[in-house]
């Protein structure tokens, strides 16, 4: 890229390790740019150190080495321009806040006035169509309406960049495909750039436009990456999404990590 | 066979008939025993109501009862008022938990009633020993609940804050301190019922006036009856106090996590921890 794009992830020769041993690194030479606006996955097995580096992505964990820049400025630690949405909703919202405080938080902290805070939440209440629950105390919601909290607040922050870690993993099927929907929907809506990790290579080829597709670990590393060119959205039944699909899996068989990864 | 899921409202109601009944029973097997023994050593239910009302009558239980609550009340909120903020305090901050915490490791097992001596000495018979061996007790329930409470807070919370633009002041008064909320009343709880069992060995060792006193000096003029009514008072004053400190939080501090009153069972069980 010959012009710097305003909040553009610039990743060169990334690697993180534990106990500073270079033959212990949990990931390694990473090389990744990602344009803004781009619905990036990040797809892989169990324990490839895909989330170690969201995290570092996010500025929750520091990196070993290698060039983290965003928008030419070097990273150093989490940013509001940022924002990671949890696995586990129920460690990431706060049980003493009903829906609607959880979700002005982030303003909150900003000293955002009460007015204001109130027509930014009830915008993306509506988003992510929980309204009609505002009152309502996480332990009162479902997995899937404690997730479109999560994405609720997270939005309500307007960072530009949204980091997702196996979002929908703990949801029940049905919930997963309506969130997933919703997810595109949003997506299209805020044209905000997001990573995705998943393990599951539908759910990848369902959301993203590009496809990072990392080693099985210890020291894993990108092997490939799709660029998937189908409209949206997409349909799972389709040739095409099968075609796609039959070459990403085969990154998966014959080294074993098959077992890891979810098939269709 | 169906089998029906009974209504709370009559789960309740069997809860009271039991209750009721466990304590009938208790008046039964008591004047059974007595009708065995000699009134100086095992006085009856009626006796013991005749001693309550010669102490009532005179103002004593009343007097002794008030001078016991407020020297526990004292003792209790001042040791919940540094407890607290020192438990946060070393919940937060690791270096101050890993300082902190040998010491409060050793004096853990000293009975907190070995204390009496020396603050006798210290500070004399007078009220001051006392609330400040109710205040010691207290510091370390407190403390060491509040402190498990901030580490019990999950990562992801200061990370989500953090993201969110929380500055550290922020996220310890906006995350934090909701979060250790339920520790700290636990804290708090136990601690309450520690000060009944500290309050009366103070008064046993050194006082003119209280339950505890009561209970002791009673075995000089051999009145077995008021060493009953002073337990049973203060067994009274103990459950009394832990409902009206369950049901204000379980109402102020619903939304923190602060349930209604546990089974007898589970609080028994921290207890004797």
């Amino acid at each position: 890229m010959s012009k710097v794009q305003k909040n553009s992830i610039v990743i060169k020769d990334l690697f993180k390790s534990y106990d500073g041993k270079a033959n212990e690194n949990v990931i390694q030479e990473i090389n990744l740019e990602i344009p803004r606006g781009e619905f990036f996955i990040l797809l892989g097995p169990s324990g490839c150190g895909k989330s170690t580096l969201l995290n570092i992505i996010a500025g929750f964990i520091s990196k070993s080495g290698g060039d983290f820049f965003i928008q030419n400025k070097e990273v150093r630690g989490p940013g509001k321009e940022r924002a990671m949405v949890f696995q586990q909703p129920d460690a990431a919202l706060f049980p003493w806040l009903n829906v609607r405080e959880n979700v002005e938080f982030g303003l909150k902290m900003q000293k955002v006035s009460k007015v204001e805070r109130n027509s930014i939440s009830d915008k993306y209440l509506r988003l992510v169509g929980l309204s009609d629950h505002e009152k309502k105390l996480p332990e009162e919601l479902s997995g899937g309406m404690k997730q479109r909290v999560q994405l609720a607040r997270v939005l309500a922050n307007d960072p530009e960049i949204l980091l997702m870690d196996e979002p929908f993993g703990a949801l029940d099927a049905q919930t997963r495909r309506t969130i997933q929907q919703e997810l595109i929907r949003i997506w299209t809506h805020t044209k905000k750039t997001i990573i995705f990790v998943t393990h599951d290579i539908q759910e990848a080829i369902l959301l993203g436009q590009r496809i990072g597709i990392m080693s099985k670990g210890p020291g894993s590393f990108i092997e490939a990456i799709y660029d998937i060119t189908l409209p949206y959205p997409r349909d799972i039944t389709a040739p095409s999404f099968n075609d796609i699909y039959r070459k990403v899996q085969s990154h998966f068989e014959g080294n074993g990590m098959a077992e890891n990864v979810v098939n269709f | 066979m169906r089998k029906f899921v009974k209504k709370q409202s009559r789960v309740n109601l069997e809860a009271v008939k039991f209750g009721l009944l466990s304590w009938f029973l208790v008046l039964i097997i008591w004047q059974i025993i007595s009708l065995f023994s000699k009134p100086e050593f095992f006085p009856g239910p009626w006796q013991t109501l005749q001693g309550a009302i010669e102490l009532i009558r005179d103002g004593t239980l009343q007097q002794y009862t008030l001078i016991s609550y407020g020297r526990i009340l004292t003792g209790w909120t001042l040791g919940s008022l540094i407890g607290i903020p020192i438990g946060l305090l070393m919940g937060k901050v690791r270096r101050v938990r890993l300082l902190l915490e040998p010491f409060v490791n050793f004096f853990r097992f000293i009975p907190a009633l070995v204390f009496v001596t020396l603050f006798i000495l210290w500070l004399g018979i007078g009220e001051q020993s006392k609330i400040a061996l109710i205040t010691y007790t207290t510091l370390f329930v407190v403390t060491l609940n509040t402190m498990a409470g901030v580490l019990a807070i999950d990562e992801n919370k200061f990370r989500a804050s953090r993201s969110m633009g929380a500055t550290e002041g922020q996220i310890i008064w906006h995350v934090i301190i909701p979060a250790t909320v339920p520790y700290i009343f636990n804290g708090i709880r136990l601690a309450m019922g520690n000060s009944f069992m500290a309050i009366v060995g103070a008064e046993m060792l050194a006082a003119k006036e209280g339950i505890g006193y009561l209970i002791w000096t009673s075995r000089l003029y051999l009145k077995t009856d008021w060493i009953f009514v002073g337990l049973i008072t203060l067994g009274l004053m103990g459950f009394f106090m832990d409902k009206v400190l369950t049901n204000a939080g379980s109402l102020l501090l619903k939304k923190y996590g602060v349930k209604k009153a546990d089974s007898t069972q589970r609080s028994m069980l921290q207890q004797a921890q």
